[in-house]
């Protein structure tokens, strides 16, 4: 059997039942796929085990590569390409750039980790994702478990775990 | 079931279940437009048109046909540009702010008070274009391009250069961050039209939800994005109007040389903005029939907000008079008598009624919580908050240093069409958002609401 193409895909009512469903499942030496919800459920990711977003890093360089910029590009015109002087005062002085250094810090920080975001979730306008079931948007919490990855258990056994870990319904769900 | 608490009022009433939320967000979306919709969008469509023509004759003759002279350089254009920065406001601080003080209302009201954000720095946008006569020149003159002329570059010490910064970012970070939210609920409305049949509506929502699926790993990140963002925000949303007030601080005109500027705008942008807010929502709720997601207590709540930042306008214009009679400078002085005085005291005395002193009506718990009476007095808080602008620019120039200078502005058909193209921009833009896209972030108000199939339960106990 090849991964990523079987799965079984159970269906759980609400947030508080996906979250037990989650522990018992994994507690029972199932790998779980993902999980897909409609809206975001705290404490799902500690209970799946993801570990924290690097992407206020990203976020951190990207404002930093802002303040860059915006410093470099001020003083470098005002400063050295072609100085003017107004009202007497230093051709670069240092702060009537900072507005100017504050907003790009935010504009370089805000696109740069949204852009990240979207790359490494795979956010593109042209794909269509692979659903699943399609009630994860609306309502339902749909926890999918890949067949091949799981050897040792049998459909059935997963079947079984997932509908006593509180799955409403459990549905085979196959890509090729 | 809901989470009720026994000391808040309940954020969504009507015992609605998530499957309840999908339903009656996207059902707008999904049905074809009212006759009222229709309606409202010929009346937008025409007045833009007018005003666009308006905007055009401008174009075509110069900045002339406005009512400027050489005296009075600035005013309509600018008056509106700052009215409608100051409307913008509103949506990155419901949003954003909010957001960071945890304030779980927020979550009905932010994605339209954002959509109006963005519709409104456009709007606000237009005025300092068209003032520039030549258009096509304005991006060599805002922007640090290279350029044939040596290259000059733009002067980052003038406060205008800060605005237009300040501005383009304020608008793309507020449009990210509006379009991160409309993300998950677009694919709603995906996977509806997948259910329904309907082909051609399912590929335009996934385009433009980026195929979102809603994995637990990709909330994770996407959570952690809405939070630096909302920091990020938070700063930028001060600094906007902060870098507006600028360009009349930073100047050394009697009654705009004030270091009480930037908390006085900010503070005033945040009353417009909320007002503006309202006067939308008000009818929106209605018209969509949402009175189940935007209830009274988020009304009295956005009131409330109205009365603190009206207050401390109100302390800046009190505070404001009185320095310039403290401080001894002539100059301030008379600029502030002939406020109060002059020939535009009636404007001065419409902003401090339509400011001051309306808002503290919201002290009484009934009007607060009436809908006409909050309607009402948010279009006139909106009336108050263009004379202000009115008042700082036109009064504090009007009156020359040389008195065979003095004048009067008066506007032409041309000031008031542009305005009027705004009005008609910003309402065609706003009847197109509540059709084509949720108008209320239904990801973030299932978060708040819990359970699944327990609504006759729920039915029971209320």
């Amino acid at each position: 059997m090849d991964a990523d193409k079987n799965f079984l895909v159970g269906i759980f009512d609400d947030e508080d039942a996906v979250l037990s469903g989650i522990k018992d499942v994994r507690g029972s030496g199932i790998k779980i796929h993902e999980v897909y919800s409609p809206f975001p459920v705290h404490g799902i990711d500690d209970a799946l085990g993801i570990k924290k977003s690097r992407l206020p890093i990203a976020a951190f360089l990207f404002g930093m590569t802002g303040t860059t910029c915006a410093l470099v590009m001020q003083i470098w015109m005002l400063g050295y390409d072609w100085p003017m002087i107004i009202g007497g005062k230093n051709a670069a002085s240092l702060p009537p750039f900072i507005p100017v250094t504050f907003e790009m810090t935010v504009l370089f920080a805000a696109l740069g980790m949204v852009g990240t975001f979207m790359i490494v979730s795979g956010l593109k306008p042209y794909a269509w994702p692979r659903q699943f079931d399609l009630r994860s948007t609306e309502d339902k919490h749909v926890m999918a478990v890949d067949l091949a990855i799981n050897h040792g258990k049998s459909k059935e056994e997963i079947g079984r775990i997932l509908k006593s870990a509180g799955a409403s319904e459990v549905n085979e769900k196959n890509f090729e | 079931m809901q989470v009720t608490s026994t000391v808040r009022d309940p954020l969504v009433t009507g015992g609605k279940t998530v499957k309840d939320v999908s339903h009656d967000i996207s059902r707008q979306v999904e049905g074809s437009p009212t006759k009222l919709w229709w309606m409202a969008m010929a009346v937008s469509v025409a007045v833009m048109a007018y005003g666009f023509y308006c905007l055009c004759f401008l174009l075509w003759n110069g900045v002339g046909v406005w009512g400027l002279n050489k005296t009075v350089g600035w005013a309509w254009d600018i008056t509106n540009f700052v009215w409608w920065v100051g409307i913008g406001h509103a949506g990155t601080l419901i949003s954003a702010i909010l957001l960071l003080f945890r304030q779980k209302w927020r979550m009905s009201i932010n994605r339209a008070a954002e959509a109006m954000t963005i519709f409104a720095v456009i709007c606000a946008a237009t005025f300092p274009f068209a003032h520039m006569g030549r258009l096509w020149l304005g991006f060599y003159w805002v922007f640090p391009l290279p350029n044939t002329w040596g290259s000059l570059w733009a002067n980052f010490n003038s406060p205008l250069l800060w605005d237009v910064f300040a501005i383009s970012t304020y608008f793309t970070v507020s449009l990210v961050f509006w379009y991160l939210g409309l993300i998950p609920d677009f694919a709603v409305i995906r996977d509806r039209a997948v259910v329904q049949g309907n082909k051609i509506r399912a590929s335009v929502y996934n385009a433009l939800s980026f195929g979102w699926q809603g994995g637990a790993k990709t909330w994770s990140r996407y959570e952690s994005v809405a939070l630096i963002l909302a920091g990020l925000s938070t700063p930028l949303v001060l600094s906007v109007h902060t870098i507006v007030s600028m360009d009349f601080a930073t100047s050394i005109v009697p009654g705009w040389h004030t270091t009480i500027f930037p908390p006085y705008f900010v503070a005033g942008a945040i009353f417009s903005g909320f007002a503006m807010v309202l006067t939308l929502l008000l009818v929106t709720r209605v018209v969509f029939k949402l009175e189940d997601y935007i209830t009274i207590y988020h009304i009295e709540l956005m009131n409330i907000i109205i009365i603190v930042t009206g207050s401390i306008v109100g302390i800046a214009y009190i505070t404001e008079l009185f320095i310039s009679w403290y401080s001894g400078v002539e100059y301030e002085g008379y600029a502030f008598y002939n406020r109060v005085q002059g020939p535009y005291a009636w404007a001065y005395w419409s902003m401090m009624t339509c400011n001051v002193i309306s808002p503290q009506l919201f002290w009484i718990k009934k009007i607060r919580t009436s809908i006409a009476a909050t309607f009402i007095l948010s279009i006139i808080v909106n009336i108050g908050m263009w004379f202000e602008r009115f008042v700082i620019i036109v009064t504090s120039i009007h009156r020359d240093y040389v008195p065979s200078s003095w004048t009067m502005f008066h506007p032409t058909m041309y000031d008031i069409g542009e305005y009027l193209f705004t009005f008609g921009f910003f309402f065609t833009a706003f009847l197109l958002f509540a059709k084509f896209f949720p108008v209320i972030n239904m990801a973030e108000v299932k978060s708040i609401i819990k359970g699944g199939g327990e609504k006759t339960e729920n039915k029971e106990h209320h």
